[in-house]
């Protein structure tokens, strides 16, 4: 369960770009996660408001892009999906390939707030 | 489909928020960033990289499930090698002194950490041992991760090579139950071979095949601590990664583990954000 970690990381890289332009509050994070980076999409979920709480992204909604993999063969070229522990070319079944996506553990976008709501 | 580089990056599966903000908010931005999440801990990582290269010194991260055998092949090596190689260690597990007091017991400098209820090491963890460790006099340096399939491969150390151990008594298909991990080793070794005679559904050649179904592509050796064949290949393996760093450290070269959590942040050093 190394998820609380990712996350506290996460949270610090979050709140550096909110501090750089200026942020009053963050709204919303995206993330990228591929099966092959060794984090579980569930459990950072969990571990996410305990990371958050008391930050400026302590209410920022979580969105996790999955990432499928996909594998790129060295003998036929061929470009596929492949499970983690099944890593051979869908076309040719050589095991030889590189992983091209699957790996991710990315932060993509983050949606601040850089004005109050105004009062009615 | 990401524009830039043709990686997959693009919309998924994606997954409810866990809950929604207290209120609307007022103006907000949106920034792009393409950053891996444990960028600091990369940072923290090639620092430490750096010192070992200052001194030419081989870390090694050596990781396995608790019991594989981490600490006694460590210790059968290091008697083997009877001062031939300067060596010392860094131990993670969660509580006690153990292990170190046994590395110690073999006349080389070891130093524990203890992580509490952290199920892995990270950069800082090794950063703060190394105060500890006479780098200077070293030739490896061998940091024996948490026992855990899981969580120790995501993060980077600065090692120079990841070693896997997997035991006979584990079974031959822990490769295809936690890929993660052993993928990311630039050596596996089959430990414990001695037990083959007695645990007869482990078959060498089921392990082997595992480990390829995964995209492992490093080399693999099969040893017992009790000597013989393997373990002498196992000591050679460790003594032409010592002269290669050295050679390499010559240069002002460094070098990676080859397959690294970090294909994400390679893959994002092309993407840095333009703002």
């Amino acid at each position: 369960m190394h998820e609380l970690s990712v996350c506290q990381a996460l949270i610090g890289q979050v709140e550096r770009v909110a501090r750089e332009n200026g942020a009053r509050s963050v709204v919303a994070i995206t993330i990228a996660v591929g099966p092959l980076s060794g984090v579980e999409a569930g459990l950072l979920e969990h571990a996410y408001p305990v990371a958050a709480a008391g930050t400026l992204a302590e209410h920022a909604t979580l969105t996790i892009e999955t990432v499928p993999v996909r594998v790129r063969c060295r003998s036929c070229g061929a470009e596929t999906g492949a499970q983690p522990n099944r890593l051979v070319c869908g076309a040719c079944d050589d095991w030889q390939v590189d992983v091209i996506a699957g790996e991710e553990m990315l932060l993509t976008r983050v949606e601040i707030e850089t004005e109050p709501a105004p009062v009615h | 489909m990401c524009r830039d580089c043709g990686c997959s990056l693009g919309p998924a599966a994606q997954r409810a928020p866990l809950a929604a903000a207290p209120s609307v908010p007022g103006k907000t931005e949106t920034i792009e960033v393409i950053t891996a999440i444990l960028d600091e801990n990369d940072r923290i990582a090639a620092h430490n990289r750096g010192h070992f290269d200052g001194h030419g010194v081989l870390a090694l991260n050596l990781m396995s499930s608790p019991g594989a055998g981490k600490t006694s092949l460590l210790e059968a090596t290091i008697r083997a090698l009877d001062g031939k190689l300067k060596v010392a260690v860094i131990e993670g597990d969660l509580a006690t002194e153990n292990d170190a007091d046994r590395i110690r017991a073999c006349g080389v400098p070891a130093v524990q950490i203890t992580t509490g209820n952290a199920c892995h090491l990270d950069a800082q963890m090794v950063h703060d041992a190394l105060d500890r460790l006479p780098l200077a006099d070293l030739d490896v340096l061998f940091i024996e991760n948490v026992g855990n399939l899981v969580c120790p491969a995501s993060f980077d150390l600065g090692q120079h090579r990841n070693v896997t151990l997997l035991s006979v008594p584990e079974g031959d298909d822990k490769p295809a139950k936690y890929p993660v991990m052993f993928r990311a080793a630039d050596l596996s070794l089959i430990t414990k071979t001695d037990l083959l005679a007695y645990i007869t559904e482990f078959k060498l050649e089921r392990a082997h095949a595992a480990l390829r179904q995964i995209g492992f592509q490093g080399e693999t050796i099969e040893l017992s601590n009790r000597g013989g064949d393997g373990f002498t290949a196992w000591l050679a393996w460790l003594e032409r990664e010592v002269t290669s760093q050295r050679e390499r450290a010559a240069r002002g070269e460094t070098a990676k583990p080859s397959i690294q959590p970090e294909g994400a942040s390679a893959h994002a050093a092309g993407h840095r954000p333009s703002r």
